[in-house]
């Protein structure tokens, strides 16, 4: 089962952080990628540029205006995500609780089902 | 799949049974037949094929099998193995004959060792079995193949870890690890039945894969009722493959399927086949639900279908290998024979269920609440069915269904 382990960065929290906090949270995710890499779990990860370097494409009329920013001003954003493929929804939960930022005090990873042509057989 | 293709997925455990045989070292060997493999399908395809294909492989596989060795043991200063295997002629491997449908099933049961978790006994499985590559095993799946590798090597790690041998488990272990292979031969099927098929020509076919694995096993254990009942299960299923979907992909319902379309060989073959196994007892899950099948299967109408001897088999199956989704299948029977009210009486016993959680339960509930006359319930329940399926093709279904109401 596929599963996307999204990580939500709050730039002014992390900034707080004590830098021993900050090496963990870098140096976690080297372990937690070897980790899930050897165990053939691991599909892609991907870590996104600051929010700052966004930018909003609204087409109306057929004419875009192109806004610099993010979507929504918010305390946290989509800071990258973990893509994986797991035995069931058990395993990705445990995986999520080893990804350093889920034992950071005010952050969380949320562990979101991939939707994906699955099923089962006619009743 | 080209005739090379079929050759070689053939071959694949027979060459593989051979090597281990004679050296051990499953994981090894394993790769070398993967080098073979791929080496034989480069040169088959534009040149004439050796006199004897599997003699070709056998030897290519253990030159690459000593090289491998060697390689290792110049690493690891381990001369004495390279010396043991230095004196090792090909051709001396290729003459020796050995008993290919033995080494088969031995190895199905090495693949679906109990220290690996069942996703990488299935990919182990299709590739030292199935002789599929790891790029079409990944393919298949739709992972990269830097996904699937490790996990191919971890499952044969933890192999050795376990000590596992190479040879046919004794009772009762072995009847045990026959159940944990036809498990993954049914999930192999799964997963290429109910995967939307989409344009891509390169992904390998599952469904069709599994059946010829089953056929294989049906083969190697022709006296085994439950290896004849999966396979049933799978041709009376893959019969109606060509029907379950309309035009544009979207998923049709058994009772709505146009049955013309339905394969009556497939048909013929699994009903003969599990009508032979149920007259051999034990019986067991899969002749049960292969029963199951072929009475759908029979029925030209959906208004033919004999719900009374399916509810009854869903009974007798909930008996003897109890579990939510059959209690599930259980209360459409019932509902279609004593009607809707009686099916959702049995549905609340599942809310305690695991099912509880997953899309199922709502669906079926909404389609019983929808024949009850139900509307506003229904609509609800084809809502949060929708909302927990993974499948994006169902999810078009059950919110139609809910939008015609």
């Amino acid at each position: 089962m596929k599963f996307l382990l999204v990580l939500r960065n709050n730039p002014a929290l992390i900034d707080a952080l004590a830098e021993e906090d900050k090496q963990r949270l870098m140096g976690g995710h080297t372990a937690f990628m070897e980790a899930i890499q050897v165990s053939g779990e691991l599909i892609v990860t991907q870590a996104l540029a600051d929010p700052s370097q966004s930018a909003v494409v609204r087409v109306r009329n057929g004419v875009p205006a192109i806004t610099d920013g993010p979507y929504v001003e918010a305390k946290e954003f989509l800071g990258g995500y973990y893509m994986i493929d797991v035995e069931d929804r058990d395993r990705a939960l445990e995986l999520a609780g080893q990804i350093p930022d889920a034992s950071i005090e005010g952050m969380g990873v949320e562990v979101r089902p991939i939707m994906f042509s699955a099923g089962t057989l006619d009743v | 799949m080209t005739r090379v293709e079929g050759l070689l997925r053939e071959l694949a455990p027979q060459v593989l049974g051979a090597l281990v045989r004679r050296y051990g070292q499953f994981d090894a060997c394993e790769d070398a037949v993967q080098e073979a493999m791929l080496a034989a399908a480069d040169q088959w395809e534009v040149a004439d094929l050796p006199d004897s294909p599997r003699a070709w492989l056998t030897a290519v596989a253990s030159r690459k099998l000593v090289d491998a060795v060697r390689g290792d043991a110049a690493r690891r200063r381990r001369e004495e193995t390279a010396a043991a295997l230095a004196g090792l002629h090909p051709n001396a491997v290729a003459t020796e004959e050995v008993s290919g449908e033995d080494d088969s099933l031995a190895l199905l049961m090495l693949c679906c060792h109990p220290a690996v978790t069942p996703a990488s006994q299935v990919a182990l499985t299709l590739r030292a079995v199935g002789g599929l590559t790891t790029a079409e095993i990944a393919a298949a799946y739709l992972v990269p193949e830097a996904t699937m590798a490790p996990r191919i090597s971890r499952a044969k790690q933890q192999i050795r870890a376990a000590g596992a041998r190479f040879e046919l488990p004794q009772a009762p272990e072995r009847s045990e690890r026959l159940a944990v292979v036809l498990h993954v031969l049914y999930l192999v099927f799964n997963e290429g039945y109910t995967a939307s098929s989409g344009d891509d020509l390169m992904r390998p076919d599952l469904a069709v894969e599994a059946i010829r694995l089953a056929r294989m096993l049906h083969r190697l254990l022709p006296d085994d009722s439950e290896v004849a009942g999966l396979l049933a299960l799978m041709l009376l299923t893959d019969a109606r493959r060509a029907a379950r979907t309309d035009a544009d992909g979207r998923l049709v319902p058994l009772a709505e399927q146009d049955r013309s379309g339905w394969n009556s060989e497939l048909i013929a073959e699994g009903s003969a086949l599990v009508d032979a196994a149920l007259a051999h007892p034990p019986v067991g899950p899969y002749q049960l639900q292969a029963a199951i099948a072929a009475l759908h299967d029979e029925a030209l109408d959906p208004a033919d279908t004999d719900w009374q001897q399916i509810a009854a088999l869903y009974a007798v199956l909930e008996h003897i290998a109890p579990n939510p989704v059959v209690t599930l299948n259980r209360a459409v029977a019932v509902a279609m024979l004593d009607g809707p009210a009686a099916g959702l009486r049995l549905l609340t016993t599942l809310d305690d269920s695991p099912l509880a959680r997953q899309h199922r339960l709502p669906a079926v509930r909404a389609h019983l609440l929808e024949r009850a006359g139900d509307r506003d319930g229904a609509r609800a329940q084809y809502r949060l069915a929708a909302e927990r399926t993974a499948s994006t093709q169902e999810r078009h279904y059950l919110l139609a269904k809910s939008d015609a109401l």
